[in-house]
């Protein structure tokens, strides 16, 4: 069951072989995928052999093979973990019932809403990163770049299989929409805001991959709680993967900062300017961009104060990160929480029901979870002998949504007036000379164990294979 | 929540709205949705994504009678939001769930009744309204929509209009919209029963396709489409291009422990009885009879004000006096005074200004056919009902005329007027004397054969103009027993018997947003599986599962 079967036009371990109107439908929408990747894909990646990790099973021998794959034949297909025997739903009020292996009529709506919430990111992304291979720092990222699109485009199928095996004529129209629109597009966006911001450049992208994805892995955690037991299992097998997204950009961001200390040794200074002079990025702008990145992605998280959040969780359909590992009743009637409010220039606490609260718990689960590659980084300042210090900013900085929407409090958690915010604000935040800085370090490097001035070597190649293997052929 | 913590005041000014912002070009004025979350009427919710409460409604009347006399030159109202890709989500949920019944009811009814202004000024008085959705539509929201000329839906993939009310909130689209998508934009019953079921809403073509709206703009085009539309509209209008306005000053009010005052009306609530008596007063001067005159007497042209006072005691005796039931129309003053501002409204009834005053009493009087008390027109000495004044009598469920056989001279008389033949039309469309006799063509050429003519309780009696005739003798004690005998009775059926009553004759759309949806609403919003403990309304969003009884009753 857990293998894949590659000899089907759509590799997958679902026996699609037996289901043959899902077969017709996801067959149908191939080449609709195909012709929204060779459009909005990774861009002049065509006929490139990309030395890439591809699927063959769910489990752990199988889900990471390597070898060249010709862009863009790439077999996206659909995996599920195996299904738990006899698993039961376990928390909600429909805790201790046998879990749902259909869609009940009365959460359809809900349901459909939050996979193809969720679907619609997985095309964004890649979406938002295609030009970044013009711009690769070195053959090792750009296949690494490579590598992280094709998997977005396999969450994509995932989704995908789930609105049409289970959501009927709604589902496939729903499937044909996540086609459909465009990152950034004015007339025609994704979904949620974030995923309409431009990755410009790849310092925002390995700040995508370290913060964003992992705002994906967070929600992929909760749904993999789901009483829909085909979307717990999708997601179970997705989280695997967004694992190496995470690595990108936490390994990423460490090499950059790697570099800008080397740079701040070679050069006895730690003087932003002479710092960007000698081509490297300057710490006090990568803690601009955390700023950025980390604001806007606890954005994602949505309201603090949710009646969507508690509706999601007392029916079963969205579980707490790590809900089988916590210790409580697992239905949080009585429960409540603290979240943060701001009133009268002061930032204060309010207890609120915990089922109403239960998008703050995943928010403080993914700030905790960011803090720690946060650390990693500032050791690798230390090591170099440096004081300075990144931080994640506080949570109320730059919000724009849920009730800390639009108070202004500074990166270090002190609520300021509107006339600072507007003086300060500039230094907080990635100015559009920073972009611009950024950008213009940005050249194309892909001689196989080359690297670009502003960003160090990793310190070991992918499946073990030396630093200077040519990951990428361009043929 | 209840209201007996403060007054509800329905008067307000731009300067202290917390929830629109007016804004003016040309011919276009633009009413935009930006509700303060933590500004809402009562503690206990916040308005989140544009979701609206009392509060929000009082400034949304306020900003209409804004445009229509402040704002002449406007022909074309679009109603948008500021908000990013929300429009309005409709009623706040918190905010019934947390209601009494009363409150909730009082509530849908002024929105209803805000929501018909918006199509009566349309109907008369050529002002046009677009519903610019730009964003996330939802329930109250899409019936406000609904309320517009016109309704333009961004087409951003996402956008979608929607009446969840069903689904979600176990009870009805009620401020109009389960009967405004039939009867307004002949949706198909069958695709509006898809549509009045699924929470998600309809977007896009299909949402064009099954007439829920009637254009769709993609978002880099929709400002564009909107504004030609509302230029297009404007065009049509006949709206004055460069009058001046005329500004609403505040509305002067007292209120003290059991009495309310104003200049022209007054009403002292008699609490041990359960009544109140609401004075109306004629003017003490003749109307100036010029429009220029009449333009610079402004806020204080008696018409225009009569109807602000008579509109804001209706109002706020409806929502912060709930058990007085019974209500005493009196009028005092010259009738020929009354019939002298008839004329002038007569003679000068295309101007906008003069057409906005008649609109105003228009409205008003139609407040009073919906308003759930009992109505007593009290017609005794020094009263004034002529013309206009005739209509307050008409709109009551009975009209006590006293008869003076001894005094002919001090005998109280009416008058039927020329603007008793439908110049303030209710909701049906009929004037309240054809709707009195069933537009029976006997009984009405008698009326009009008197018109002009002063008649006494005998004459109007013979008429069918007034329910009682008693004379002087028995004035008293008829009248006591009339009252103490009504205020006995249950105000519930009392309520619905009136409306029964008084929506007599055909129905159209408006009767069955007032009769037949909100009476189906109001068993709804009584029932377990509404508001009970566990019921849909009370539980949402707090992720408490609803406990529906399921017999079908």
């Amino acid at each position: 069951m857990s293998s894949i079967d590659y000899n089907e036009k759509i590799p997958n371990n679902v026996n699609l072989a037996e289901d043959r109107g899902l077969r017709r439908a996801l067959e149908h929408w191939q080449p609709n995928y195909l012709g929204w990747w060779s459009e909005m894909g990774p861009e002049g990646s065509r006929d490139f052999d990309v030395y890439l990790r591809t699927a063959i099973s769910v489990d752990p021998k199988g889900w990471a093979q390597f070898d060249y794959v010709r862009m863009p034949d790439y077999r996206w297909g659909i995996f599920l973990n195996p299904g738990q025997e006899d698993r039961r739903i376990h928390f909600g009020d429909h805790k201790g019932e046998p879990a749902w292996q259909e869609v009940p009529g009365e959460y359809r709506a809900n349901l459909r809403r939050i996979i193809v919430t969720q679907g619609d990111t997985e095309p964004a992304s890649v979406e938002q990163q295609r030009h970044l291979g013009l711009t690769c720092p070195s053959l090792y990222d750009l296949r690494n770049l490579f590598q992280v699109n094709v998997e977005e485009g396999r969450h994509l199928w995932a989704m995908v299989y789930l609105l049409h095996k289970y959501f009927g004529r709604d589902g496939r129209e729903e499937g044909e929409a996540l086609l459909e629109r465009r990152s950034g597009e004015e007339d025609n966006p994704r979904i949620l805001q974030a995923f309409n911001e431009r990755t410009p450049d790849w310092l925002a992208f390995f700040m995508f991959t370290y913060f964003t994805d992992r705002d994906g892995k967070f929600q992929l955690c909760a749904l993999a709680e789901s009483a829909f037991d085909p979307l717990a299992r999708t997601t179970r097998f997705m989280l695997t993967e967004e694992a190496h997204h995470m690595f990108v950009g936490e390994s990423g961001v460490s090499r950059v900062i790697q570099r800008t200390c080397q740079v701040m040794r070679e050069l006895g200074t730690d003087d932003p300017e002479r710092v960007r002079s000698a081509g490297a990025i300057d710490l006090p702008t990568i803690q601009r961009y955390i700023n950025f990145h980390f604001s806007v992605t606890i954005d994602l998280f949505g309201a603090d104060e949710s009646s969507n959040a508690a509706t999601f969780y007392s029916t079963g359909l969205k579980g707490r990160f790590g809900e089988g590992k916590r210790n409580d009743d697992h239905v949080l009637k009585d429960d409540s929480y603290r979240v943060l409010v701001e009133r009268d220039g002061n930032l204060s606490e309010k207890e609120v029901p915990m089922l109403n609260a239960l998008n703050e718990v995943l928010r403080d689960d993914f700030i905790a979870d960011s803090v720690g590659g946060v650390n990693r980084w500032n050791k690798v300042i230390e090591k170099a002998g440096f004081d300075y210090r990144l931080i994640v900013p506080h949570k109320a900085f730059n919000r724009k949504i849920g009730s800390l929407a639009g108070a202004r409090v500074s990166p270090d958690g002190h609520v300021i007036s509107g006339d600072e915010w507007d003086r300060r604000m500039a230094g907080w935040l990635p100015s559009p000379g920073d972009r611009e800085f950024v950008a213009s370090l940005m050249g194309r490097v892909v001689a196989p164990g080359k690297f670009a001035g502003w960003i160090a070597p990793p310190a070991m190649g992918v499946n073990r294979l030396p630093v200077d293997f040519e990951y990428v052929r361009f043929n | 929540m209840n209201n007996s913590i403060e007054p509800v005041d329905y008067r307000t000014e731009p300067s202290r709205y917390r929830h629109w912002k007016l804004s003016f070009d040309g011919a276009v004025a633009t009413l935009a949705a930006d509700f303060d979350e933590d500004a809402g009427l009562r503690p206990g919710y916040r308005l989140k994504l544009n979701s609206y409460d009392l509060g929000v409604d009082i400034e949304l009347n306020d900003a209409l009678n804004r445009i229509r006399f402040e704002h002449p030159e406007v022909r074309c109202v679009v109603i948008t939001s500021l908000k990013d890709k929300v429009f309005c989500s409709g009623a706040n949920i918190f905010m019934l769930g947390s209601s009494s019944h009363a409150w909730k009811v009082n509530f849908c009814k002024f929105t209803n009744e805000t929501r018909n202004g918006i199509e009566d000024s349309s109907r008369y008085s050529g002002l046009r309204f677009i519903a610019a959705v730009n964003g996330v539509c939802a329930g109250g929201g899409y019936e406000l929509a609904l309320a517009c000329d016109e309704i333009i839906l961004v087409d951003d993939r996402s956008s979608a209009v929607s009446l969840p009310e069903v689904p979600l909130l176990g009870v009805l689209p009620g401020t109009g919209g389960l009967t405004r998508i039939t009867d307004k934009r002949h949706v198909r019953h069958d695709l509006a029963d898809i549509f009045c079921t699924t929470t998600e809403g309809v977007r896009g073509q299909r949402a064009k396709d099954w007439r829920l709206v009637d254009e769709i703009a993609k978002p880099a085009r929709f400002r564009e489409v909107v504004r030609k539309r509302a230029e297009a509209l404007a065009e049509a209008g006949d709206r004055p291009r460069d009058a001046a306005g005329i500004h609403l000053a505040p509305l002067e009010r007292t209120v003290e422990e059991s009495a309310l005052g104003y200049r022209h009306v007054a009403v002292e609530i008699d609490r041990g009885a359960r009544t109140a008596r609401f004075i109306v007063r004629a003017p003490d001067s003749a109307l100036p009879d010029s429009i220029d005159a009449i333009v610079a007497a402004g806020a204080d042209f008696y018409p225009l004000a009569l109807a602000r006072e008579l509109e804001d005691a209706v109002l706020y005796m409806r929502t912060n006096e709930p058990d007085i039931g019974v209500w005493l129309l009196h009028t005092r003053g010259d009738p020929a005074a009354v019939l002298g501002m008839d004329e002038v409204l007569m003679a000068h009834r295309e101007h906008w200004f003069v057409r906005e005053t008649i609109g105003y009493l228009r409205r008003t009087f139609c407040r009073l056919d919906v308003s759930s008390r009992s109505l007593f027109a009290i017609i005794d000495e020094g009263s004034c009902f002529a013309g206009t004044f005739l209509e307050l009598s008409l709109a009551c469920d009975r009209s006590y005329h006293l008869a003076l056989p001894d005094d002919h001279s001090a005998a109280p008389r009416i008058t039927v007027g020329g603007v008793n033949d439908g110049l303030y039309p209710m909701v049906t469309g009929e004037s309240r004397l054809g709707r009195r006799f069933y537009h029976e063509e006997e009984a009405l050429s008698a009326v009009q054969a008197k018109a002009g003519q002063p008649l006494d309780a005998d004459g109007a009696h013979e008429l069918g103009l007034v329910t009682s005739n008693p004379d002087d003798l028995d004035w008293d004690d008829e009248v006591r027993i009339a009252v103490e005998e009504r205020v006995a009775m249950s105000p519930d059926a009392l309520t619905a018997m009136e409306a029964n009553l008084r929506f007599n004759g055909r129905e159209t759309m408006l009767t069955r947003i007032f009769g037949r949806l909100s009476a189906w609403q109001n068993w709804i919003f009584q029932r377990p599986n509404a508001v009970g403990e566990r019921g849909a309304l009370r539980v949402y969003g707090s992720g408490e599962k609803t406990a529906f009884d399921w017999n079908r009753v």
